[in-house]
Formats: C-alpha cells, sequence, structure tokens
C-alpha cells in the first residue's frame, strides 16, 4: 500500500518537473493563435468588428473576449473558418456588425475632390495617393474596400464601386443539377 | 520502318464523325464586313493596341502588339478602317466581353509589305522576337506563344521534335485536310522549328483513321533531305494531346510541373508548322486559320477563315439549319459553348446568336441540335464503379476528386493532383451516373485560384497596414520629440519675453481652428466651382477649349487608368 | 453542363441490369436442385425492397422514378434473397431487406452514400438476430428426395399450414454445418466428408451452383462489368487461407478446394465483394480489400460462431476501404517513383 503510494508520487513528480520545464524550454513567444486567426480574417482592416483593424480583433478573439461572428467582409466563410480553428459551432453572422457586401473599392470623383487629405489618413492601408489641395486617387490593386474613407470626406466625392468581374478573374461557377427537388 | 508505340492508360473511343467534314475540300471563307479581333487570343498577357480608331489599316499591320515574354502579337486581318476599340464578347465559356479592335473592311483585302524571313542568317533570339512579333501561337487548342516554345533553352537543344496530327477529338478534320493539301508548307515550318531547336528526330505522329493525311504527309517527308518520321498512332481519345502523344511515340512521361523540354521534347501542331512557314517563307503574320464547321449544318467542311470572322457568318456559309441548340467552339469532348445572343428560352436559338468572332484557338466551330447531342440523362449519384479512374489519361482518381471538390475540400483536391488534370473530358464521357465531372474539376481549379488570389489581396493589406502603424507610430513620436524641442524653445522665449512684460497669444487652440477654417473655406470654393462649372462653360464653347478639355479628360483618364491597372505580376499568375 | 458534349452510353441501371442478368444462371440451377423455394424468396425481397426504396425516396424528397430506375434495389434484395436460406419465413425476409434499404442503404445517404453493403447488412442483422431460423436450408433434391412445389414452398415461407415432418424432409444440414458440427465433434475432415452431403470438390449440389456463379461472374468480367482485381484477390485469399491451414493440420481444417467451391464463395467474388460503393477504389487498394475479404471469410468460418464468415468478413473490409484507398493512391502520370502516403 504504502509502496504504491510512493511510487504514484513519485510518478506524478518526476512528470511535473518535466511538464514544468517543458513549459519553460519550448515556450512559445507571441500568441500563435492570435496569428492562426489573423491570417483568416479578411485584412479588410475596416473596424466594423469594433477593433480597430484586423489583428486587434484577432488578439481579441484569441483572448475569448470577442465572438467570432463580428466579421461581415469575412462572410459565413470566415466564421466557418474560425469555427473550424477553434472548435467552437459556427454561427451566422452577427448583423449588428454589418452584413456582408460584394467586393467593393473606393473611386474618387476627380471632378469633386478639394483635395483635403482626411481621406488618405483615413486610409489603413495607404491606398489612397495625393497631397494637400492636389486631387487624390486610390489604388485600386491595394484597396480593400474597408469604407473607412466615406465619413471623412467633406465634399463626399468618394464612392464604392463593386469590382466587375473580368475575364482574367473569371470563375468557374459549381455545377448546377437538379438531383433533388427543392421543397 | 515499324517503330514501337506506347500504349498511354486510359482514354476513350467516342464515335469519330469526320467523315462528314473531311470530304471537302478547304475553301476561303469571303471577306466580312466587319471584323473584331480581340486582344486577348493566346495565354499570357493580352496584346496592347497600337492603332485608333479612324485608322486606315492594311491587311497583316500590327495592330496590338505584344506585351512581355509570353505574349503574342495581334494584325489586321484584312485591310479596312478601325471603326472602335472596345470589350465586344468574347468566344469564351464566360461570355464576359473583352477589348477587342473592330475594323470595318474595304473589300481591296490589301497587304502591307511582306518579305521572308532570312531565318538562317538571323540570331535565333531576333528570329524569335520577330515571330512573337508576326503573332505567332500554337493552334492545337491551348494557344501558348510560340516563340516561347522554339527557344531550346539551357540545354542548347532540343533532340525530338513531336508533330502533332493526332487530331484526337470526334467531329473536327482542320488538321486532317491541312495535311492532306498542304504537307509541303507543314514541313517546311519544321524545318524551320528543326533548325530553332536542334533537334536531331522529327516524329510525326497521326492518328490512324487519316490514311489519306499519313500518306500525303509521308509522301512529302520522302522530298526532304532530312529524315521526318511519320507514325500512324492507335485512334484513342485523347491520343492527340501532348502529352499522351509524347508518351505513344516515346514512352516517356512529362514528369509533373514541369515542361516537354525538360525531357528533350518539344511538340508542335501541324497548324502551328504551316503558319510558321507562312511567316519565315512568306513574311505573312497570323491573320487566318483553318476552321472546321460542322455538326448540324448542310454542308459541313473547312474554312481558311480571316482571324476576327464572325462565327454566324461561316454557319451560314455552311448552310444553317433549324433546331440549333447550341454552337460549340472546339469538339465535342472539350470544347466551350458559345455565347449565344438570345436566350434560349424565348425562341430557339439561330445562327446568327453565335455572334463572336473567330479567335486563334478556333479550329472547330461545332454546330449542336437534339439529335446529334441529346440532352444528357439526368444525374444519378456516384457509385465509385471507378470507370472514370480507367478512363482519365492523367492517372487520376476522378471519383475521389469529385467528392472532395463537392465538399468544399479544394486542399485535398490539390493533394490529389486536381492541377494535373487536363480537363479531357473521358471521366465525364464513361460515367454511368451521368456526372458533369470536369464542371467541378474546373469549378475547384478557379475557386482554389480566386482563394490564392485572395490571399495574396489580404497578404498586401496586412503588410501595408502593419506598416501604416509602424509608420504612425514613428510619426508620432518623431512629432512628440519636435515638440518638446519647441517646447524647450518655447520656454526660453517666454522667460525672455516675462522679463519684457508681454502676454502669449493663445496658440495651442487656434492650431485646429485654423485648420478647420481652411477645410471649410476649400469646400466653399468647391462648392462654388460645382455650381459655376456644370452649366456655364459647355455651350459654346471654341474649337480651342473643346480640344483643352479633351486633353485634360484624356489625362485624367489615363490616370485613373493607371491606378485601377492590376500589377502584371498578378496577371503572369 | 459544359464539357463534354458527349456521352457514352454506359448507365447505372446497366450495370445493375447485367448484375441481375449474371445471377440468373445461378437461380436457374438453383431451381433445378433445390426446388422452386427460392424463387418465391427472390420475388418477396424485390417487392419489398422496391417498396421501401420508393418510400424512402419519397420521404426523402428525391425523384422516385429515375432513382427507383437503378435497379440497385432489386440487387440489394436477390443478392440478400440468395444469402439466405431457401425457405426462411417471410417475415425473416422482409425484416432483412427492409433493414438492408432503410438502415443500411438510405439512413447512410442512399445510394453511392453506404459505407456497408447494403445486403450484406441485412444478412448480418438477421443472422445475429434469428440465427435459428436462418439454417432451415432445403437440402439437394438428389438426396432429401422430396420435391416441393411452387404453392409448397410458398406455403412454408408464407406460415401456412405445413406438417413439421415435411419441414424436416426438405431442410437439412449444409456441407458447411456438417463440417462444422463434425469438427466439434473431434471427427477428422477426412471421416466428415464421406457424408453424402459432400460431392465431389465442394458440397452435393452446392458446387453445381457455385459454378453457375462462376459463370455469372465470369460474364459480368468480359462484359467489363466488373473488374478482375476483387474477384481474384478475394478467391486468392480464399485459396491461400484455407490452404495453408489445411496443409497445417489436414485432419482438422477442410481442404481449399471446397471452400473455393461453395456457392457463397463465388457470390461474394464475383457478386457482393465487387459492391463499387462500399468498396475499396483504387487498383491496388480492390486488390487488398478483396485478399483482405477472401481471408477473413475463411477465418471467421474456422473460428468464427458463425457457419459463414462472408458477410461478417465483407462488413470489416467496407470499414477499412476508406483507409486502404488513402494507402494505396496510385501514382499520376509524370510522377516520379511511388508517392506519398499522408
Amino acid at each position: 500500500m504504502l509502496s504504491a503510494i510512493g511510487v504514484m508520487v513519485a510518478l506524478a513528480l518526476v512528470i511535473g518537473l518535466a511538464l514544468g520545464w517543458s513549459a519553460i524550454r519550448f515556450r512559445v513567444e507571441g500568441n500563435p493563435l492570435a496569428e492562426k486567426i489573423d491570417a483568416i480574417l479578411p485584412q479588410t482592416q475596416c473596424g466594423q468588428c469594433g477593433f480597430p483593424g484586423c489583428k486587434p480583433y484577432a488578439e481579441a478573439i484569441a483572448k475569448g473576449e470577442a465572438d467570432i461572428n463580428q466579421c461581415p467582409p469575412g462572410g459565413e466563410d470566415g466564421v466557418k473558418k474560425l469555427a473550424e480553428l477553434l472548435g467552437v459551432e459556427p454561427k451566422p453572422l452577427d448583423e449588428s456588425h454589418g452584413a456582408p457586401k460584394p467586393r467593393s473599392v473606393a473611386l474618387i470623383d476627380e471632378q469633386t475632390c478639394i483635395g483635403c487629405t482626411l481621406c488618405i489618413q483615413a486610409c489603413p492601408v495607404d491606398a489612397i495617393v495625393g497631397a494637400a489641395k492636389q486631387m487624390h486617387t486610390i489604388v485600386a490593386d491595394e484597396c480593400t474596400g474597408c469604407e473607412l474613407c466615406l465619413p471623412p470626406c467633406p465634399v463626399d466625392c468618394i464612392a464604392m464601386v463593386p469590382v466587375a468581374e473580368d475575364l482574367p478573374h473569371w470563375k468557374w461557377k459549381h455545377p448546377v443539377i437538379p438531383l433533388k427537388r427543392v421543397a | 520502318m515499324s517503330r514501337e508505340l506506347f500504349r498511354f492508360k486510359g482514354g476513350v473511343h467516342p464515335p469519330d464523325h469526320k467523315a462528314e467534314s473531311s470530304g471537302r475540300p478547304i475553301h476561303a471563307a469571303p471577306l466580312p464586313r466587319q471584323l473584331t479581333i480581340p486582344l486577348r487570343q493566346h495565354i499570357g498577357n493580352p496584346a496592347k493596341p497600337v492603332v485608333k480608331v479612324g485608322d486606315h489599316v492594311r491587311k497583316g499591320q500590327l495592330i496590338g502588339e505584344a506585351d512581355g515574354t509570353i505574349s503574342a502579337a495581334v494584325h489586321a486581318s484584312s485591310s479596312g478602317t478601325v471603326t472602335a476599340i472596345e470589350p465586344r464578347t468574347l468566344p469564351h465559356a464566360s461570355g464576359l466581353p473583352d477589348l477587342c479592335i473592330v475594323i470595318d473592311t474595304d473589300g481591296r483585302d490589301e497587304w502591307v509589305a511582306r518579305a521572308p524571313l532570312d531565318y538562317r542568317n538571323l540570331p535565333p533570339a531576333e528570329l524569335r522576337m520577330t515571330l512573337r512579333d508576326m503573332g505567332l501561337a500554337g493552334l492545337g487548342g491551348a494557344v501558348f506563344p510560340s516563340a516561347v516554345k522554339l527557344d531550346p533553352g539551357a540545354q542548347g537543344a532540343c533532340p525530338t521534335l513531336i508533330v502533332n496530327g493526332g487530331e484526337c477529338e470526334p467531329w473536327i478534320t482542320c488538321d486532317d485536310v491541312l495535311m492532306r493539301y498542304r504537307a509541303d508548307d507543314i514541313l517546311r515550318g519544321v524545318t524551320v522549328m528543326r533548325d530553332l531547336l536542334g533537334s536531331t528526330e522529327i516524329l510525326v505522329g497521326i492518328e490512324d483513321n487519316k490514311p489519306e493525311a499519313i500518306a500525303a504527309m509521308r509522301a512529302a517527308a520522302a522530298k526532304l533531305d532530312y529524315a521526318v518520321e511519320v507514325v500512324p498512332v492507335p485512334a484513342v481519345y485523347p491520343g492527340g494531346g501532348a502529352k499522351q502523344m509524347i508518351e505513344t511515340l516515346t514512352g516517356k512521361q512529362v514528369p509533373t510541373g514541369r515542361l516537354s523540354t525538360d525531357i528533350g521534347i518539344q511538340v508542335f501542331n501541324v497548324g502551328t508548322a504551316y503558319a510558321l512557314a507562312r511567316a519565315v517563307f512568306h513574311g505573312e503574320p497570323m491573320v487566318s486559320r483553318l476552321v472546321t464547321v460542322t455538326g448540324h449544318v448542310l454542308r459541313p467542311q473547312n474554312f481558311e477563315v480571316l482571324i476576327g470572322t464572325p462565327m454566324r457568318a461561316l454557319i451560314e456559309l455552311a448552310g444553317d439549319r433549324d433546331g440549333v441548340t447550341g454552337v460549340l467552339m472546339g469538339g465535342p469532348m472539350m470544347g466551350v459553348p458559345m455565347p449565344l445572343a438570345a436566350p434560349a428560352a424565348e425562341r430557339a436559338p439561330r445562327a446568327e446568336d453565335a455572334d463572336v468572332p473567330v479567335v486563334k484557338a478556333t479550329n472547330c466551330i461545332l454546330v449542336q441540335s437534339r439529335e446529334l447531342f441529346p440532352p444528357p440523362p439526368p444525374v444519378l449519384p456516384c457509385i465509385r464503379c471507378t470507370r472514370c479512374a480507367d478512363a482519365c489519361p492523367a492517372e487520376l482518381q476522378p471519383q475521389d476528386l469529385y467528392r472532395f471538390i463537392k465538399a468544399g475540400d479544394f486542399g485535398r483536391a490539390q493533394e490529389y493532383h486536381l492541377f494535373d488534370c487536363i480537363e479531357c473530358g473521358c471521366c465525364s464521357y464513361v460515367c454511368p451516373s451521368h456526372i458533369p465531372l470536369v464542371d467541378y474539376y474546373r469549378y475547384g481549379k478557379s475557386e482554389i485560384w480566386a482563394r490564392e488570389r485572395e490571399k495574396r489581396a489580404a497578404d498586401l493589406a496586412r503588410e501595408r497596414h502593419e506598416f501604416r502603424q509602424f509608420r504612425l507610430e514613428r510619426e508620432k513620436q518623431e512629432k512628440a520629440e519636435k515638440l518638446a524641442a519647441k517646447a524647450a524653445a518655447k520656454r526660453a522665449e517666454l522667460a525672455a519675453e516675462a522679463a519684457a512684460g508681454t502676454p502669449p497669444p493663445a496658440a495651442a487652440d487656434g492650431d485646429a481652428d485654423a485648420k478647420k477654417a481652411l477645410i471649410a473655406a476649400a469646400l466653399a470654393r468647391a462648392q462654388a466651382k460645382k455650381t459655376q462649372a456644370a452649366p456655364k462653360n459647355t455651350d459654346d464653347l471654341s474649337l480651342g477649349q473643346q480640344r483643352e478639355i479633351e486633353a485634360i479628360e484624356a489625362r485624367r483618364a489615363k490616370i485613373r487608368e493607371l491606378a485601377r491597372k492590376p500589377l502584371a505580376s498578378e496577371e503572369d499568375a | 453542363m459544359t464539357a463534354p458534349s458527349l456521352h457514352g452510353r454506359d448507365s447505372v441501371t446497366r450495370i445493375m441490369a447485367w448484375v441481375l442478368g449474371a445471377l440468373v444462371p445461378g437461380i436457374a440451377v438453383y431451381v433445378w436442385l433445390f426446388g422452386p423455394g427460392i424463387l418465391v424468396t427472390l420475388a418477396l425481397a424485390t417487392v419489398t425492397a422496391v417498396a421501401a426504396e420508393a418510400a424512402m425516396l419519397k420521404m426523402r424528397g428525391y425523384p422516385v422514378r429515375p432513382f427507383l430506375s437503378d435497379l440497385s434495389a432489386v440487387v440489394t434484395a436477390w443478392l440478400l434473397a440468395l444469402s439466405l436460406p431457401a425457405l426462411a419465413p417471410w417475415w425473416l425476409i422482409v425484416t432483412g431487406t427492409l433493414f438492408a434499404i432503410v438502415v443500411a442503404k438510405h439512413l447512410y445517404g442512399g445510394l453511392g452514400q453506404n459505407i456497408f453493403n447494403p445486403a450484406m447488412v441485412g444478412y448480418a442483422v438477421l443472422i445475429i438476430s434469428f440465427p435459428v431460423q436462418m439454417t432451415h436450408w432445403p437440402g439437394p433434391l438428389e438426396l432429401t428426395q422430396t420435391a416441393l412445389t411452387l404453392g409448397q414452398s410458398a406455403a412454408i415461407i408464407f406460415g401456412g399450414d405445413v406438417p413439421r415432418a415435411t419441414l424436416d424432409a426438405v431442410t437439412m444440414a449444409t456441407p458447411l454445418d456438417t463440417l462444422r458440427t463434425g469438427l466439434l465433434q473431434q471427427h477428422t475432415v477426412d471421416e466428415i466428408v464421406r457424408a453424402p452431403i459432400f460431392g465431389h470438390v465442394g458440397g452435393t449440389g452446392f458446387e453445381w451452383l457455385a459454378f453457375a456463379f462462376w459463370l455469372g461472374g465470369l460474364i459480368l468480367w468480359a462484359r467489363r462489368i466488373i473488374g478482375w482485381h476483387v474477384p481474384m484477390a478475394f478467391l486468392l485469399g480464399v485459396l491461400l487461407t484455407a490452404g495453408c491451414l489445411h496443409f497445417y493440420d489436414t485432419d482438422r481444417y477442410g481442404s481449399a478446394l471446397f471452400h473455393f467451391f461453395a456457392p457463397s464463395v463465388a457470390l461474394a467474388a464475383f457478386f457482393i465483394a465487387t459492391d463499387p460503393v462500399s468498396g475499396a477504389t483504387t487498383p491496388r487498394g480492390k486488390l487488398v480489400f478483396g485478399f483482405g475479404a477472401g481471408m477473413l471469410t475463411i477465418v471467421i468460418r474456422t473460428w468464427g460462431g458463425f457457419p459463414d464468415g462472408v458477410a461478417f468478413a465483407i462488413l470489416l473490409m467496407n470499414i477499412c476501404a476508406p483507409l486502404i484507398d488513402q494507402y494505396t493512391q496510385p501514382r499520376v502520370y509524370g510522377e516520379a517513383g511511388r508517392r506519398r502516403n499522408t
């Protein structure tokens, strides 16, 4: 009896030490989970989730402070991926953070632009070029469609233009097969 | 003379339907009133237009120049006036428009000055550039710029040159009649290829269901001063695919993700060889090609067609009939349905609906009818019978790929070599459940590409956002440092002024206020400009003013264009 | 659908019809040697299966006609019926068929989704639940000398008033049962096979039935309805395993040829193990699947608690099929050497 207890205690000690040592030895710097979440997020940097950018939102999810369904640009697909990563049930998008929209890019109406630079300061990815009192232009390739430049514009010269499908970006559609009648 | 042939795995034997169109000699299609010449006719970067609306062009004149190495130029197919440079519907499954140059022909069909190339005395690199500028692209189906393929690469030579006269797709006969009637010209092109690639073994693979073509090519080969072996190969679809032809003739397989030149083999279609001969010995850029018009028409046959000719003109030429259900570009196995102008629901489609031009890739226009191409039976679930795997020439497991793609598991599909699929359609052809497998693979592939594009865009956004954060932080720090320095200076000044006895001005608040005032002023100016500018200057402008405005607009448009244009690197991918 | 616009003439219906057709010689020999009772069983199973299939399709919201006309339910019914004793009571047949179609097939998602062979699930359920009723095999007419008419067979199956003596007169232990019981009673194989139930290579009558199934199987192979991999590997698995055991101890283990020419083995090799839905799909995978099933059949026959091991062998291999596929992915065109195994 006593020897059995002794063996168990010794075992517990040895394993506990090994665990403790490996916790220090193999400690991973930073928060790998937040990075993984960040990789799933669409990097629109739009702040619709209530956090200033995708990274802070990812960190909040990792800490359990934010829900996974607050990212409208990521859409249901993004929620599903996050749920898969975190091992939780996917849930519908929280509409209070906005609804998913087709991907768009901002377009500045250069006739109206007064060159105030307010949009340049608002752009989270520096996709607007221009200088004070000079016409501004959006680099469409770098624009994430976050719409953060819309509110600061004093002359409302920025419009969101949905990205039209063109030949190099055209996708084959999922085959439609009337296998089962839709009830 | 007999050569050991190798049987590639898989393949199917659909009824070939070659006799319908192969019996008639080649006819030149009459000059159409209008030519629509797309700038994106080949793999790689689209050509850049070098003519303006209103320009008069001659046949063979360069109208779109090659953009980069993997590109090919586009030429006017006949003489006439450029009436539009605008997006028009392309012969593509998407039915999407893309930039085309529209030429109203003048009926004179005047050539530009042409001169044969002195190809033996030109440096190979220069010759390849010239061929690229003559718009040479593979006519077998993939339309890969030929100049790139004529580069023997680092090895300096490509020992085996295969001329592909397989033409395994049912219905199509344009290569067959080309070999029957123009064998000598094809082999003149082959001679150029041989010289450029330094090949020692030249094989012409022709499926054994084309005895006339084999005889014609053999007769032409006998006249040459070097050996060209014309090899009849068994008719198995897709035996005319480049990889399959290589395996049949040499027993070698092209390693995954590599080019055939890596194993010392290069393959060209007979049509490409012919076009090369026209380019080198006649100085003619690629302005026409042979097109089989067959299926549900009165007189199925092959036409020599100018690039840009409307397909409906050819269908009318071959005798259009009632009961058309669709038009395919290419054969029944790999052909793509052409966008028809009118929705099929309102009325039966007719020939005039095929309002898309013939391009370099158009080897066949196959008009479908309900009798020739009955609609497929209803789709049933996959029973995993593996008939598809037995038929797959890429030796894949189509049933697994189908399952993964249907489940949205694109990673697994890629792991199971989805990208080795050549979309030949053998799997769908044999499927007892009539599942459109190729459609699934195409969907899977484009979905994977789209996701990769999205991921690249997200990575770019992340990087830029992070840099911005860093920049803002740095600016804040610099500003703080500057402020501290300024404050120190101010304090010193204040101390001095206090000694003098004057009160300091309220500077801190005023700064923000001043900025606001500035913006408000600018706003007022903009408003004023808006109300003024619109009504005032549009009427009775002098010609000079009009010009000026146009120039300004053009500049603006150009800037917008520049800002919107995708990066070249992304288009390559 | 975009491509291809051309289709072969093959269809699921055609495949299933060929399978049914290839079973006809076997059924004919069955009737000739064992009396017409099997026809009643087949008919009952077919009606039950088709009705259950139609009901399930309707409930699941699928169009009934195109799916019913694929004949897969009939194939399941026939395979199950041929595995059951010919004079099994009607409720046994109905229960087995219902279980096969409703649970093993449709609750798993219908044709193409079932991970287990439905006929074999039906059989396994019956033999576990009603072991006694599953042993009323009619003996070969050559031995029983009592031929039942179709009406009498139907009467027995539907629980009509049949004198016990009649039933006893027509049923007898199968050769496999005889072998098993004999071995349990410490007889040697040599002694046991002297019983009249044993014929030239297999059981009296049973061997002819096996030949008829072989014939059907070879027709299927010649028509390219089934591949050679699974039957060949299955038969090889049976032959090698039984052969090794027999060689090890001739007295305690039946001869390989006796197992080889059992009708259940022929039926399994050509008709049951070749079910594509629940089997392996890669060429090497099919070999592994067939061999494993053949080996397990003998192992279960020899050491298991049930008279025949085919059903359990095939169900066990069904479980392994996805794993087998995963590890036997073939080399694709242009891929050097063996492929990865992750």
